[in-house]
């Protein structure tokens, strides 16, 4: 294979006055600011509607199964084309031209990507919350706790504890899948990817690196969540595994 | 001395130019044609009107008859009639590393002949000049660059184009706010919806793409050339006697008006699948680049 390998171009200025690898960081940078900020959407969104199907409220569980349904069952990218060129025209004219012409790409990409991995998280957090004994919702009434209270001070600190080995996978998965907001304009990490592989052609090498990157993106979520793991961990629980993997 | 060394120069490579056909041919890709009796075309799947997939699903378009030409004489020349022809779609993204590692042996498709690129590949005779300019729609009432300042602009993400943009801000100081689709038909829906309020392209894609819009009169297609992209046929690196052939193959159809007719075949006709008709005449441009072969690359 006749490849012409050249490591230096990384270095090299770009049209706009940057170097190629500043284009890398800024991308990695928008990346990580997406991937951040749908996961923290994600967590409160998706506890909400976790803990709202767990409830005794046939509404609420109605509301949420509803939402897990329909957000798990329609590709992220399709999503995120909803939100992108459906969602602004059926807002009045006024606001879809705001959205259209005056809202940062990246809240779109947010809510987007946000929303998506919330039914997921919700899933999870209803079967944290289902894998505790009846008994831990009757002693806290018998204490005198409100409902809300038993969820707030009984059920999710062990549901959580008891599911955070599935939240890490999902917290890697957000940076993984943060890659398709490139399809709404995002300037993140595989956007600038492929407009630095038309510019000059090193597909090889650019590849390399943008792979690691996404690599050492999902680990650095791993074990960042395991040691969250560690600490939290109670002697004597289920949940009071190694932490990590 | 040095003039006497040039001419000796001169004559070796003459010598190796006109070296029989055939058998011992020197060319890495005609060998590897020969002994795979096999050439394998990369081809477009919606590179309209130069390579895209026809109502049957084959590979259609102006590169694609030009290219057919070349297998003609590929053929001639191996004396294999029979040789096989396989088409391999390929994308702006593998194009390249498909060429690089042998899986293709020719591209026909709608690539810019670029000095960058040249590292990597080598391109034939430009059988076509695309111009970089912008499609807006009609009520918007832009008509020059200058009209764009403080509007949202969009351009394919992966693209050459967006540059042009940004030399052009310089030159001109207007302020616009770059915003990206993912492939041509979502830039286009970008202008079409609202989101921005100019798609900078070659024109020759922004014309397929109103030609098939819903309303074509909605669009318009405004401003000067920012630059104009000579297009090439893409071959391997290295491999300078299959180049020659192509190259020949090429100017000869140049010369002899057959690339004429294919350009008004393509260009100024109804195509398929869906019988539209891109009017779309020869610019001066490409005339001169037709009467005039090159294979210069632009920067």
């Amino acid at each position: 294979m006749n490849y012409h390998w050249n490591w230096q171009f990384f270095l090299q200025q770009t049209d706009d006055g940057l170097r190629y690898y500043e284009w890398i960081l800024s991308g990695l940078g928008w990346t990580t600011l997406v991937s951040l900020g749908a996961l923290a959407l994600a967590l409160v969104v998706g506890s909400a509607l976790g803990v709202m199907r767990t409830t005794e409220r046939r509404a609420l569980v109605l509301i949420g199964d509803s939402y897990v349904d329909l957000f798990r069952n329609i590709p992220l990218i399709v999503q995120l084309f909803l939100w992108f060129f459906v969602v602004p025209e059926l807002l009045p004219e006024v606001l879809g031209m705001w959205v259209k012409q005056q809202l940062p790409y990246v809240a779109t990409a947010i809510v987007g990507l946000g929303l998506y991995t919330a039914a997921r998280i919700a899933e999870q957090v209803k079967s944290g919350i289902q894998s505790l004994s009846r008994g831990q919702r009757n002693a806290g009434l018998a204490l005198g706790f409100t409902e809300w209270q038993t969820y707030r001070f009984v059920r999710l600190p062990m549901a959580y504890r008891i599911v955070l080995p599935a939240l890490t996978s999902e917290a890697m998965n957000v940076f993984k899948n943060s890659s398709v907001t490139y399809a709404v304009g995002m300037l993140e990490l595989y956007f600038q990817y492929k407009q630095i592989i038309e510019k000059t052609s090193q597909v090889l090498e650019i590849t390399l690196v943008v792979t690691l990157l996404y690599v050492v993106l999902a680990f650095t979520m791993n074990r960042l969540l395991g040691w969250v793991e560690r600490r939290t961990r109670v002697p004597g629980l289920i949940a009071a595994g190694q932490g990590g993997h | 001395m040095h003039f006497s060394r040039t001419l000796i120069a001169l004559a070796v490579m003459a010598a190796g130019l006109s070296a029989p056909a055939g058998a011992q041919d020197a060319s890495a890709t005609l060998a590897k044609i020969r002994d795979a009796k096999t050439i394998v075309v990369g081809h477009r799947e919606s590179s309209v009107p130069f390579s895209y997939l026809g109502a049957d699903q084959k590979p259609v378009g102006y590169m694609m008859d030009l290219c057919a030409k070349v297998v003609d004489v590929v053929k001639e020349r191996l004396k294999m009639p029979d040789l096989a022809v396989r088409y391999q779609a390929v994308t702006s993204q593998n194009r390249i590393p498909l060429m690089q590692n042998g899986t293709i042996d020719i591209e026909c498709g709608s690539t810019t002949n670029s000095v960058a690129r040249q590292q990597q590949v080598a391109f034939s005779v430009t059988p076509f000049i695309t111009s970089i300019r912008m499609v807006v729609r009609k009520d918007s009432g832009i008509k020059a660059i200058t009209d764009l300042d403080g509007k949202p602009l969009v351009t394919t993400t992966g693209t050459t184009s967006d540059k042009l943009i940004k030399d052009n801000e310089k030159g001109q100081s207007v302020n616009v706010t770059n915003v990206y689709g993912k492939d041509h038909a979502d830039s286009f829906l970008m202008v079409a919806s609202g989101r921005a309020a100019a798609f900078v392209m070659d024109d020759i894609l922004l014309a397929g793409l109103m030609a098939n819009a819903k309303d074509p009169a909605q669009f318009e297609i405004v401003g000067p050339s920012l630059r104009d992209e000579p297009y090439g046929v893409m071959l391997r690196k290295g491999d300078p006697e299959f180049k020659a052939l192509v190259d020949g193959t090429l100017t000869g159809m140049m010369k002899n008006g057959e690339v004429a007719k294919i350009y008004t075949k393509w260009f100024q006709s109804p195509i398929p699948p869906r019988n539209v008709n891109l009017n779309f005449p020869m610019s001066e441009a490409l005339r001169l680049a037709l009467a005039t072969p090159t294979d210069k690359g632009v920067e």
